[in-house]
């Protein structure tokens, strides 16, 4: 999960890794180091995505320990050094039907649990308002259809002097490190945002993770998707297709205000942008 | 009929006392002329080696840098050389080629043939590769570096590669030809050279696997080779076959990669699967259980490889019926696959088993090869995807199936036959050290990665967010010990063919196979006579 305040933890120096890592993992709730899984998001989707990935984690481990103990026991069990016989079957009918229908059982109910979703997942219609996302080498463009406004996103400059090979600065003391831009995509909560995205020169895809959106944006394509913030608040995430040597640095920052609030800001960019573009 | 039979037992005599004209040659020649199948599966076996080395080394420097947040190491763009090129020389150049050193060592051996069916051929499929190696590495040394665009080529950025691009390309042909005249000579050779008696169903499953491998080979590699050219044309003669201003479509590259590439997954793992087969039955001292099940889930297997490949593209914005059947149809890879690992178990059960260093990288197999599995079925749930495509998630779910998987299988198969092969018994006390500091490291290495992916951190970035500052560290710490393993195995090896106890014949406790009744080492040539097969 992306928090906001990552530079609030300490990074474990590789001699105290031993040592501390007892304290670590018991203040594992409290951190967002260490973290083990998958975010719930802050859309349906996401927490779509976030029961069925436990649902099929569950079914993982459930069969993988069953499996994993038969594999145990035959191990611990029937060893030669304990004078074991070696038996002389080759095949059982029985056997081998129950183990083929019992995992096309579970399969099929997955596929029961997981068609529904991707449908909704796909559902693009009643959306109130329509975004156009455009990847570049390396940054991105954000445009609200409709309004007429449009603005770039780029990897913010504390990130941007830090993250070169030998700067010297630590990336612990930058806020947010590679996850800072300098005009994040604002959007209003609680409404049903249809986006179009697509790219000028290569492969991108703009993934963030709290609201579950991956989608590739290709030159000469436009895919479109949707979300729906539940919640107002800050959210990061990356590009998601490797495009090149600066892959790794154009993070993707969407601020997500109540709705009043962001037609306010929308109103108030749109002045001064139309001099600039005038310009 | 009886004088036949006199005449022939006489000038088989005559064959051993006069090693005339059927001896090896002498110095280099030897190996650089070698139409034995024997030799030639030592070379691709050590290319192989040396390959698992520099690729190794490429996955030294990706870690290192890996190792802390900030850049401190390399830059971006070598990073993604290193990405790049560790893939293309892990996959098409240790993995593939070692695998067809098993083939070439053993199905002779396995099947009761005197050696492969087109020996000429058999010496240039191997004696293209080191030329291909030696362009695609060459290319880290032109202006502008290696190709960096990752493994996958996808365009538009591989065509802004500079003075690489073409050589990359020419290599990928070289290696592909490479790859298909070996199976052709692979399928030629287990369909018309198989000793009386030797029916389909009684070939080892090692030789079953590798025939379905070698079929996979000749349908995929092809249509990789196809793809490849359009980028050629694209970049020098004005084809826009993938270029959206030209009327072409980058999305369809990704379908031909992807046509290759699925069934790839499955060339590099069913050789594997078949060493697996081979070696868990001859240490639990009991045949293999489900024989015919194995080879008909083997081939659905093979099947099903080619109606699955857009999985890897769930993200591309394919319409939603096309997500619903790739999904589907690959959650149904989990039936045949589950069908080998209950076999190979139920092979053990009540078996009398003994952990010999091939036993014990084939259960490290059985049991990491089966979580690199969980996490397949995982990412072929599409809305769960959109979360874990190019994540970590996905490096850590294909290196499970290559490394402790594939490459895990290669290793025990080289323990299992280097008796064979050397007519010395390797050191299994170093073995059994090889073994545990390989189990250990490689789960310290790429199980965090797992957690990294969820947590959020794309792949191929050379850089990250402080949050994942520590998995990054475990996974680097992991990865320095799993590589210096490796030195200890090359040294294992070395050592096992200077010298140490002699082998028997039978090598092992009572082992099943052709190859088996021949003297240790193999002597260079095998099966002059077809032999008996019960």
């Amino acid at each position: 999960m992306h928090r906001v305040a990552s530079n609030a933890r300490r990074r474990l120096r590789p001699g105290a890794l031993l040592t501390s890592l007892p304290a670590t993992l018991s203040a594992l709730p409290a951190q967002a180091a260490w973290e083990l899984n998958m975010t719930q998001g802050v859309t349906s989707t996401a927490q779509e995505a976030y029961d069925l990935h436990m649902l099929v984690l569950w079914i993982c481990t459930i069969v993988g320990i069953g499996v994993f103990a038969v594999m145990i026991y035959a191990i611990v069990t029937f060893r030669k050094s304990k004078g074991a016989v070696p038996a002389t079957f080759t095949h059982s009918t029985r056997a081998e039907v129950i183990w083929t229908v019992i995992p096309t059982l579970i399969l099929v109910f997955l596929g029961y649990e997981t068609a529904p979703a991707l449908v909704r997942i796909d559902d693009t219609r009643n959306s109130e308002m329509t975004i156009k996302i455009t990847g570049y080498q390396w940054k991105w463009q954000y445009e609200y259809v409709g309004s007429d406004y449009s603005f770039f996103s780029t990897l913010a400059d504390a990130s941007n002097a830090a993250r070169q090979l030998g700067s010297g600065v630590d990336p612990e003391t930058v806020d947010n490190y590679l996850l800072d831009v300098d005009n994040p995509l604002v959007v209003p909560a609680g409404v049903k945002i249809r986006y179009l995205i697509t790219a000028n020169d290569v492969l991108h895809s703009w993934w963030v993770p709290a609201f579950s959106v991956k989608r590739d944006a290709i030159p000469g394509y436009v895919n479109e998707g949707w979300f729906k913030v539940d919640k107002p608040g800050v959210y990061r995430g990356q590009c998601a297709e490797l495009c090149g040597k600066d892959h790794g640095f154009m993070p993707i920052v969407v601020e997500a205000l109540p709705k009043a609030e962001f037609e306010a800001w929308l109103a108030a960019r749109k002045a001064p942008a139309a001099t600039v573009a005038a310009n | 009929m009886s004088t036949t039979n006199a005449h022939a037992g006489q000038s088989h005599e005559h064959g051993h006392g006069h090693d005339d004209h059927h001896g090896p040659a002498r110095g280099l020649t030897r190996w650089i002329f070698t139409t034995n199948h024997k030799d030639i599966g030592t070379l691709y076996l050590v290319f192989a080696l040396v390959m698992l080395f520099v690729g190794g080394a490429m996955a030294m420097i990706i870690r290192l840098e890996l190792f802390q947040p900030g850049l401190q190491f390399v830059n971006p763009d070598f990073f993604n050389q290193m990405t790049t090129m560790h893939a293309l020389i892990m996959i098409f150049g240790m993995i593939m080629p070692a695998f067809v050193g098993f083939a070439n060592w053993m199905i002779p051996m396995m099947i009761g043939a005197p050696d492969m069916a087109l020996p000429r051929l058999n010496n240039w499929s191997f004696w293209i590769l080191p030329f291909a190696g030696t362009i695609l590495l060459s290319t880290l040394f032109m202006p502008g570096g290696g190709p960096a665009g990752g493994w996958t080529l996808y365009p538009p950025l591989v065509l802004q590669a500079g003075n690489s691009f073409p050589f990359t390309i020419f290599a990928v042909h070289l290696l592909g030809m490479s790859s298909i005249l070996g199976s052709i000579n692979i399928i030629v050779t287990i369909m018309n050279m198989r000793a009386p008696g030797m029916t389909l169903l009684k070939m080892p499953l090692f030789v079953w696997t590798w025939l379905i491998t070698a079929y996979l080979l000749i349908a995929a590699m092809p249509v990789l080779a196809g793809g490849v050219t359009m980028l050629l044309t694209d970049q020098f003669f004005g084809t826009t076959f993938f270029q959206a201003a030209g009327g072409g479509d980058p999305v369809l590259f990704q379908h031909i990669f992807w046509f290759f590439g699925h069934p790839e997954v499955y060339i590099i793992i069913l050789p594997a699967f078949g060493i697996v087969s081979q070696i868990i039955p001859t240490f639990s001292r009991k045949p293999l259980f489900g024989y015919a099940a194995m080879v008909y889930a083997t081939a659905s297997i093979g099947f099903l490889s080619f109606i699955v490949w857009a999985h890897h593209m769930f993200t591309v914005g394919m319409p939603l019926a096309g997500e619903m059947f790739f999904m589907l149809s690959t959650m149904l890879i989990a039936i045949p696959t589950a069908v080998k690992v209950f076999n190979w178990t139920a092979t053990m059960w009540r078996g009398s088993l003994s952990f010999e260093t091939p036993m014990l990288f084939s259960l490290a197999f059985l049991f990491l090869f089966t979580i690199g599995g969980f996490s397949g079925l995982m990412l072929a749930i599409a809305p769960a995807d959109f979360q874990y495509h190019d994540t970590y998630f996905v490096v850590a779910h294909f290196h499970y199936v290559l490394v402790p998987g594939a490459l895990f299988a290669a290793i025990a198969g080289a323990y299992f036959w280097l008796p064979k092969w050397t007519g010395h018994m390797y050191d299994e006390r170093l073995g059994k050290i090889h073994f545990w500091l390989s189990a250990i490291s490689v789960n310290v290495t790429f199980f965090p990665q797992h957690f990294l992916g969820l947590a959020g951190m794309p792949r191929r970035i050379p850089d990250y967010a402080t949050q994942f500052a520590d998995w990054n560290m475990i996974s680097s710490i992991g990865s320095f010990g799993f590589g210096l393993s490796q030195l200890m195995f090359a040294y294992i090896v070395v050592k096992t063919i200077r010298g140490g106890r002699k082998a028997t014949a039978e090598v092992w406790d009572r082992p099943e196979g052709l190859e088996w009744t021949v003297p240790s080492p193999a002597p260079y040539h095998t099966f002059d006579e077809a032999p008996a097969v019960k």
